[in-house]
């Protein structure tokens, strides 16, 4: 049944990865690349990682939204109407990535993999939460604080009205002076 | 089985890679780089189920390249934006400050 | 403590959903009449249902030059989130699924319709389809956030992911009680995913119908029936999530998840014609000024309470 399942999410997860760059059109390319995320998170799922799947499967489709409306904004051409082709070096590219796949492949078969070591606990989920709660506390932490810096830092990068503008040169101005008024009026 | 698995995260790897080498446009190499983190994701998984069940490692690889994809994601966006913003591009052939 | 159904059950789900969404679009229907001041009769009970086969026989528009993969399948998406969303709610002490990360699911069905709507408003080339779809997006990133707080408060008093561990927690004190902040956000944010009530803006009337303005024939009725399937299927939810699941004296558990189900429903499509449609921007600030933090907060005070009492209360 693994198998059976593995060979419908797995080509159908390479194939859509592989259609991004073929379409001409953004948010087809950014529905192809959801496409190849859900088949990665059903693959996950599969295999017993329930959790971690279903919170691919959302975070994926969320991440993939807020990238379309980005290509859109950003690349011209957006609905593909005329067939685009924006390369550099494509057989380069091609080249490199085909020897890296090979590369890998050889890996992966001369690799003596170890016997399976154990068996999944009752509750996976759970096996994650003590772990990252208890022996994996650092990796927590660092995850928490790598999130809070990268949501500052995007903020900082991407806004560009700051306090001044807001607020006046003596930061006293109250409603702050914004296009659109939001719905707690600060 | 695990090779299968293993085989198919080295394809979205060489995919990705692909993509992040040859396209032009930034949102374009995001994609292909988060496609190699999709295939890093699976193998992810791949080696938890396969290798090392009983270990919680596995999932928080797991849970870190995951969280990898989501500062990937909002870090390129912002600079996009504000490269957008600067200059009016999202080519990064237009962005070559570094090359001399 | 809940048995898993056999696979037939799978088809039962939608058939239960639409059976439940019928009755809220009839009372839909009772209200309507009732404030135009018309008599409400039979026929009024059963416009909603007389309007599926007028959608199915009507014809189906295009526009030009549509992305049509994208808009039909974004418009199936819809109905598909709800009826996906559906399989992990617990009707009495029967669930179709078992799963363990049954709330998780739930949370990831739903924000298909994120995808889905989005895809609706792009695909027909329009500009007021296309302006509904941002709108929802931009709807969504606010909702989004209290929702997924609201349900680990649920989740976190329980001690468990599974929609039936957290009915079946609730013996002695119902989780709308004690957590009243999360229920109440729980409750605005099924208005907003299924973008009904005060949460109409994507569909606004300004837009003409906005995500709708396009739509005709099958795929408006894909898209209409989707919301109604997407409110009940959030009402559904609420009942094991805070309402204590089948618990109750007297009846058998599935009447009494039935019962509830009935009243929250009724109380949300009562609430959809009292409300005024929110903006979305002006939502963004609240839920993430207001929202979030008191959401935070309540999930911290049911943590400690868990801690403290070793359970849920």
């Amino acid at each position: 049944m693994t198998t059976a399942v593995f060979w419908i999410l797995g080509p159908l997860a390479a194939a859509s990865g592989f259609m991004v760059f073929r379409f001409s059109s953004m948010a087809r390319a950014t529905i192809a690349l959801l496409v190849s995320f859900l088949a990665s998170g059903g693959l996950l799922i599969w295999l017993g990682l329930a959790y971690l799947g279903t919170v691919v499967i959302l975070m994926m489709i969320m991440e993939m939204v807020i990238m379309a409306v980005f290509m859109i904004a950003y690349m011209m051409n957006p609905a593909g109407l005329m067939p685009m082709a924006m390369y550099h070096n494509k057989r380069g590219s091609l080249a490199i990535s085909i020897a890296v796949f090979a590369l890998l492949a050889a890996g992966i078969f001369a690799a003596p993999w170890p016997r399976r070591a154990g068996a999944p606990p009752r509750d996976v989920t759970f096996q994650l939460g003590a772990a990252l709660m208890g022996p994996q506390m650092l990796t927590m932490i660092v995850l928490g604080i790598t999130l809070f810096a990268t949501m500052v830092a995007s903020v900082v990068l991407a806004t560009h009205r700051g306090r001044y503008d807001r607020f006046g040169d003596d930061l006293k101005r109250r409603p702050p002076a914004d296009p659109m008024r939001g719905g707690v009026g600060r | 089985m695990l090779q299968l698995f293993l085989l198919l995260a080295a394809a979205l790897f060489a995919i990705g890679l692909y993509g992040a080498l040859s396209q032009q446009s930034i949102v374009m190499i995001m994609m292909g780089l988060e496609l190699m983190l999709n295939g890093v994701t699976v193998a992810a998984g791949a080696f938890w189920h396969y290798l090392a069940p009983a270990s919680a490692a596995g999932q928080v690889i797991l849970v870190v390249v995951v969280v990898a994809m989501a500062v990937e994601m909002a870090a390129g966006f912002a600079v996009t934006t504000a490269i957008f913003r600067a200059r009016d591009v999202d080519m990064t052939d237009m962005a070559a400050d570094l090359k001399r | 403590m809940v048995g898993s159904a056999p696979l037939w059950a799978v088809l039962v789900v939608p058939a239960v959903l639409a059976a439940f969404t019928v009755v809220a679009a009839g009372w839909d229907a009772v209200l309507a009449a009732r404030s135009a001041g018309r008599p409400v009769t039979g026929a009024v009970l059963a416009a909603p249902l007389a309007e599926v086969p007028r959608l199915l026989a009507a014809q189906r528009r295009t526009t030009l030059a549509p992305d049509a993969l994208l808009w039909r399948l974004g418009v199936a998406a819809i109905p598909a989130a709800a009826v996906l969303s559906a399989v992990v709610i617990p009707f009495g002490h029967v669930a179709v699924s078992r799963m363990t990360v049954g709330v998780v699911w739930f949370n990831a069905m739903e924000v298909l319709t994120w995808a889905g709507l989005w895809m609706a408003g792009w695909g027909p080339n329009a500009v007021l389809s296309l302006i509904g779809g941002y709108r929802y997006v931009a709807q969504g990133l606010a909702y989004e956030l209290p929702l997924m707080f609201a349900l680990i408060c649920a989740a976190t008093g329980a001690q468990s992911l599974n929609a039936a561990d957290i009915a079946a927690a609730q013996g002695h004190l119902w989780f709308a009680v004690w957590m009243p902040a999360a229920f109440a956000v729980y409750l605005v944010s099924v208005y907003a995913f299924s973008f009904l009530g005060p949460f109409a803006y994507p569909a606004g009337r300004d837009l003409a119908g906005g995500v709708t303005a396009e739509l005709s024939g099958p795929d408006r009725l894909a898209l209409e029936a989707g919301r109604w399937l997407l409110l009940t299927s959030g009402a559904g939810m609420a009942v094991p999530l805070f309402l204590g699941g089948g618990a109750g004296p007297a009846l058998p558990p599935w009447a009494w998840s039935a019962v509830k189900t009935l009243a929250v429903l009724g109380l949300l499509v009562w609430g959809r014609r009292r409300l005024p449609v929110i903006r979305a921007d002006r939502y963004a600030e609240l839920a993430w000024v207001v929202l979030i933090p008191l959401m935070i907060a309540q999930a911290l005070a049911v943590a400690l309470v868990v801690l403290t009492m070793g359970g849920p209360p």
